[in-house]
């Protein structure tokens, strides 16, 4: 055990994890801001998630065709793509909730859950059927922006690419702007209030319905935005790429304490931090025994021993009254 | 209209008789109709939904499945194949049936008892054991597998226990996450125990896995049949899978009626109430779990007897979602659902998607054009084969909008989720 | 909502299944098996990441079965071409192989791309006797089973690792690597080659670990560039490789690259790019251009299908010569078994694209090439311009008894 080497990675395996870990935060927010106001998960999320990466990739894509990749600024072809993809996801959030979610909203919890799963598996066709329409390949590659890669040196050892600092800093700003959104303005004191009593909400004038939708489509843009970051990230994506990351947020969601926004954004960093910290030590650690393949399980693992030890998570469930 | 002629014992007796033997007849035909084997199929279903007389019923369907079905299988090796996995996966929405339609319990990860069960025998019925113990003991001979029929119960058991342990107290969405979890544990595991002890080979898989030894050969050559292991295999392993898929029927439909059945489904309708009634919850939630899990134990060493080889990539989360759709598209509770939702979702699977792609590949191939657009441009990428899983999406949803009981629902869950 | 009644919902899945029946075809081989159809089937991933080696694959005996056809069919039989998509999943392949061996007319399989999927459908392929000749499959087990209808045209990893190691210790020099690997058949036991021959070689392996993952490489990636071996050897397929060489470099990796035929795809640089410029690749068989009668079969390949061969294009189509004329052979004395095709499959002598081919009593390839090749651009369509650092005849080692 080299404890030099051990304590001289630390540094960049802690920027790894903040990375990943704000990832999952954005994608956790979905989850819990949609369970919050109807106390039901959406399986679906995990794609709302990648459709996010596929419509940034595609966007990127044509802008190389049209040259307009390198006519414009980073910056600017950055912000396009979020917004396009915050937009797409969030809409389709909004159309599954109404077609596969709404009608089953009285019925016993077995069967909105079973729907969820459905649209899961359907979008994920779904989107492999379109890029082979479309584009006769659906593992699709973002084309590298170069400038993304320059790295900063922060000391001898340790050196930070512009990506990551990117990367968090857009995360960052969305986190910022769903904070105001939900604590300072009209909107989100409705959706607050709808997650804390629904017919009380109702009398006090709030149409609830628009409420729920406007949740789904906030929670959806959130997803969007995590899976073009994810992909500006990690380059490679393909339709069934979302599902894990989709499973390792709601866990981060249920660490934090599901419904709790705060919660979520704590719930991913830790989620990520462990999990960075699991893969790149694991195997030093134990000799070569085990190693980074069993970062996955850490996630699950965690999942369990939360709902055991501490359901309502590090910072306590925030969930409507039972009536 | 035919329905109602089905409800008439003369007029549904010719018409199942017909129905069988025509479609039998021209399968024999006509082996490699994808279509006319499908009608064959079709007509086992008619058998079910005709009023004949019990005895009468029962006949045919021995005839069918017991007669019928293996000689088309030895004409084409493909239909047996069908008829086994159908078998497997009946199974499979058995067990399942019990935790997700009796008890209530929401289990996503249900394919890592299948695994479990699987991997048990490939390893001590391949020569994998000797990695893990030395020496040279291994494979164990063929006839400890129909012991280990009973191992992968026993070990399937211990599964479920272990898993219903920590999900006690969760309540309906986070059991369904934490099993799906489990079942995602299972597979990683199964996927990287080969180091430090090379327990499972990871995802090169275990082969070659012993199959059960031919004990009935002296009788087959007595008859003057000799014994072609390549024609005698399939024919074995679908009289065992119809054994065990009779065996889990039958044990089904004693725990569906006892109180232990009842039991479940009072903990599935009002958890509370059934405590207050004086249900013991632990215990049959355990027994729950492990009840379902024991069957897939069982099928999962037929399934590795099999296969000759596993890897961890027949026990995927697809697997589990699969098993779950069967039983959501047969009716959940429902021991005729589960087998109808298996059957329909096998050959959907199996048959009528690969028979999409191989048709529409066979038209691009020749060139056709279809109102305008020559199918030769169609995109390689575009296999309709690798859509299951939109399949699968589609059925659960439609499922649950428009028929949440299922098709062959129970009348309790009729009565409780809407419909005639 | 409607709900629906039990007598709508069967007569619906009556209606479906005629429904399905109705359109289910007709033009569906409803015939049973004819003497006269003679089918070759071709076994690789048509989708999925490595799509575009196992195309490379299917086109290639595509070319061969139109090209070679001729032959067969004047003695009144009709040539067919089936291509199966294995998905590079063991079991889609043997699934796929079962499809194969219960239908009569075909003849021989060519396939599969990966060894991990080959090895058990080959064991299905076994209980007909059906043979199978495969471009790439380079795992020694394929073969060292010792079945009478298995054969391969390519190299072996064995040797292929042996290869890789040579060059980066001898023309390399390397002092120190890092290997890691995919976990599959393939991928893991050519890292384990390699391991073992640059051990021998003093070469100090600083880590060996595999992984699944596709996307995320940043933790496994940190160990690495913290320790900064003078070379990373990943075994596996370019799917995995290149992004994982990709986000190496963007860490600010400076360490040289290897990897071995699985990297020998215009599409490692497609999702590389300039990451992976300059690496250096073993193969087991041959790049188009290196080929002596290539400039033929290149011409006709982009001709009929409007690209440039793939790696292993030119091993199928070799491959698929093989058969037919055993096939052919066969078809001269009367009746054509499958038996009869194996046994004249493995005693063929072949002057083909990738060289002389005659196979040893195993079924491997007598005298395989091996190459040792550098990426020359990051531009994908120039990908057939890679030059041949080193260029290697070597038989393969003496079947175990």
């Amino acid at each position: 055990m080299d404890l030099e080497l051990l304590i001289g990675i630390f540094p960049q395996v802690l920027i790894d994890g903040i990375t990943l870990g704000f990832m999952y935060a954005l994608i956790a927010l979905g989850y819990t801001m949609v369970y919050g106001v109807l106390e039901f998960i959406n399986f679906a999320h995990s794609e709302i998630f990648i459709v996010g990466a596929f419509v940034g990739v595609e966007l990127l894509l044509g802008m190389k065709a049209w040259g307009w990749l390198e006519a414009l600024p980073w910056v600017i072809v950055l912000v396009l793509i979020l917004v396009a993809g915050m937009a797409v996801s969030g809409v389709l959030a909004v159309i599954v909730e109404r077609t596969a979610y709404r009608p089953l909203r009285d019925a016993p919890r077995l069967i909105p859950l079973i729907s969820a799963i459905g649209v899961s598996f359907f979008l994920q066709d779904a989107i492999r059927l379109f890029e082979s329409l479309w584009r006769n390949a659906f593992n699709l590659v973002y084309p590298t922006m170069e400038v993304l890669n320059t790295r900063f040196e922060i000391s001898s050892t340790i050196d930070v690419s512009l990506k990551s600092l990117v990367v968090v800093a857009a995360a960052l700003l969305m986190l910022w702007g769903l904070y105001s959104l939900v604590n300072r303005t009209k909107v989100g004191k409705a959706i607050r209030a709808v997650a804390e009593d629904q017919s009380a909400a109702s009398l006090m004038g709030i149409n609830v319905n628009r409420i729920i939708s406007l949740t789904f489509l906030i929670g959806g843009a959130m997803g969007g935005g995590a899976g073009v970051l994810f992909g500006v990230q990690y380059s490679l994506i393909n339709p069934y790429t979302g599902f894990i990351p989709g499973l390792k947020a709601f866990t981060a969601a249920v660490l934090g304490g599901i419904g709790n926004i705060p919660g979520a954004m704590l719930g991913g960093l830790v989620l990520g931090l462990l999990e960075a910290f699991a893969a790149s030590y694991l195997s030093l650690l134990t000799g070569g025994a085990f190693g980074a393949e069993y970062k996955d399980i850490l996630a699950f693992s965690i999942l369990i021993l939360i709902l055991i030890f501490r359901p309502k998570g590090l910072l306590g469930e925030v969930v409507r009254e039972r009536a | 209209m035919i329905g109602r002629l089905l409800d008439r014992p003369r007029p549904a007796t010719i018409i199942a008789i017909a129905a069988l033997g025509g479609s039998a007849w021209a399968v024999a035909h006509a082996p490699r109709s994808i279509l006319l084997f499908m009608l064959f199929q079709g007509s086992i279903l008619l058998l079910y939904f005709a009023r004949l007389p019990r005895r009468l019923k029962m006949l045919l369907t021995v005839a069918a499945l017991g007669v019928l079905m293996p000689v088309l299988g030895t004409i084409n090796a493909y239909y047996m194949e069908i008829a086994i996995q159908v078998g497997i996966f009946v199974a499979l929405a058995l067990g399942l049936n019990i935790v997700v339609g009796l008890a209530g319990l929401l289990d996503l990860g249900y394919v890592a008892f299948f695994a479990v069960g699987a991997y048990s025998w490939a390893i001590f019925g391949s020569p994998q054991a000797n990695l893990i113990f030395g020496g040279d003991r291994f494979p164990l001979s063929p006839w400890w597998f129909f012991a280990f029929l009973g191992v992968g119960v026993a070990v399937a058991a211990c599964a479920g226990i272990l898993l219903g342990l920590p999900v006690l107290r969760l309540h309906g969405d986070y059991l369904a996450l934490v099993t799906l979890g489990f079942g995602e544990v299972i597979r990683v595991l199964a996927n990287n125990l080969d180091k430090p002890l090379n327990i499972t080979n990871g995802p090169k898989g275990i082969t070659p896995i012993g199959r059960p030894p031919i004990f009935f050969a002296p009788l087959l050559r007595a008859v003057g049949i000799e014994p072609n292991p390549n024609i005698i295999y399939p024919l074995y392993l679908y009289a065992l899978v119809l054994l065990i898929v009779g065996v889990t029927i039958l044990v089904n439909r004693r725990l569906e009626d006892s109180h232990i059945g009842r039991a479940w489904e009072a903990i599935r309708e009002d958890q509370t109430a059934a405590q207050a009634m004086g249900v013991p919850l632990v215990r049959m939630k355990l027994l729950a779990f492990a009840c379902g899990a024991s069957f897939a134990g069982a099928v999962g060493v037929l399934f590795s007897a099999k296969q000759i080889f596993i890897n961890p990539e027949s026990f995927t989360f697809m697997e589990s979602i699969g098993v779950l759709a069967m039983i959501i598209l047969g009716g959940m509770g429902s021991i005729p659902g589960a087998i109808l939702g298996a059957t329909v979702v096998t050959v959907l699977n199996l048959q009528v998607l690969k028979g999409f792609s191989l048709w529409l590949n066979g038209l691009r191939n020749a060139g056709t054009v279809i109102l305008g657009y020559d199918l030769s441009n169609l995109p390689t990428q575009l296999e309709p084969a690798k859509y299951e899983r939109m399949i699968f999406g589609l059925i659960l949803v439609l499922m649950m909008i428009f028929r949440p009981q299922g098709i062959l629902p129970t009348r309790r869950r009729t009565r409780e989720l809407g419909g005639s | 909502m409607r709900k629906l009644r039990t007598r709508h919902v069967l007569s619906a899945l009556a209606a479906s299944v005629l429904l399905v029946g109705v359109t289910l075809p007709v033009a569906h081989p409803v015939a049973a098996q004819s003497k006269g159809t003679i089918k070759i089937a071709s076994q690789s991933p048509l989708s999925g990441g490595q799509a575009a080696l196992g195309e490379g694959i299917k086109l290639g005996a595509q070319l061969a079965v139109d090209k070679m056809k001729g032959g067969l069919e004047k003695m009144g039989y009709k040539v067919e071409f089936v291509p199966f998509d294995d998905q590079a999943k063991p079991d889609v392949g043997v699934a796929n192989a079962k499809n194969i061996i219960a239908d009569k007319d075909i003849m021989a399989v060519i396939g599969h791309l990966n060894s991990g999927v080959a090895i058990p459908s080959s064991e299905v392929y076994k209980e007909v006797g059906v043979v199978m000749i495969s471009p790439a499959n380079t795992n020694p087990v394929v073969t060292d089973r010792g079945y009478p209808n298995v054969n391969r045209v390519c190299g072996r990893d064995d040797v292929q690792g042996v290869v890789g190691s040579e060059f980066a210790h001898g023309t390399m020099k390397v002092k120190s690597a890092y290997i890691v690997h995919d976990k599959t058949q393939y991928g893991q036991s050519i890292a384990e080659f390699f391991k073992a021959d640059a051990e021998k070689k003093g070469v100090k392996i600083l880590g060996f670990e595999g992984t699944e993952e596709k996307s995320n490489f940043d933790p496994i990636l940190t160990p690495i560039k913290a320790k900064n071996p003078d070379v990373i050897y990943f075994g596996g397929i370019y799917d995995q490789g290149a992004p994982f060489f990709k986000q190496a470099r963007e860490k600010g990796i400076k360490s040289k690259f290897m990897g071995p035929d699985g990297m020998d795809s215009s599409d490692l640089t497609k999702i590389a790019g300039k990451a992976v410029v300059g690496m250096n690749y073993t193969s087991a068989a041959g790049p188009a251009s290196a080929l002596p009668k290539a400039k033929t079969f290149v011409e006709e390949f982009k001709k009929k299908f409007g690209k440039n061969p793939e790696p292993y294009a030119a091993e199928a189509y070799d491959a698929t010569v093989i058969a037919i004329k055993a096939i052919e052979e066969t078809a001269k004395k009367g009746k054509v078994s499958r038996e009869d095709v194996a046994t004249a499959v493995r005693k063929a002598k072949l002057s083909g694209i990738t060289g002389d081919i005659a196979f040893n009593s195993i079924g491997d390839r007598q005298k395989a090439q091996y190459f040792v090749l550098t990426v020359a651009s990051d531009d994908p369509a120039k990908w057939g311009d890679n030059k041949i650092v080193k260029q290697l005849t070597i038989a393969p080692p003496e079947p175990k008894k």
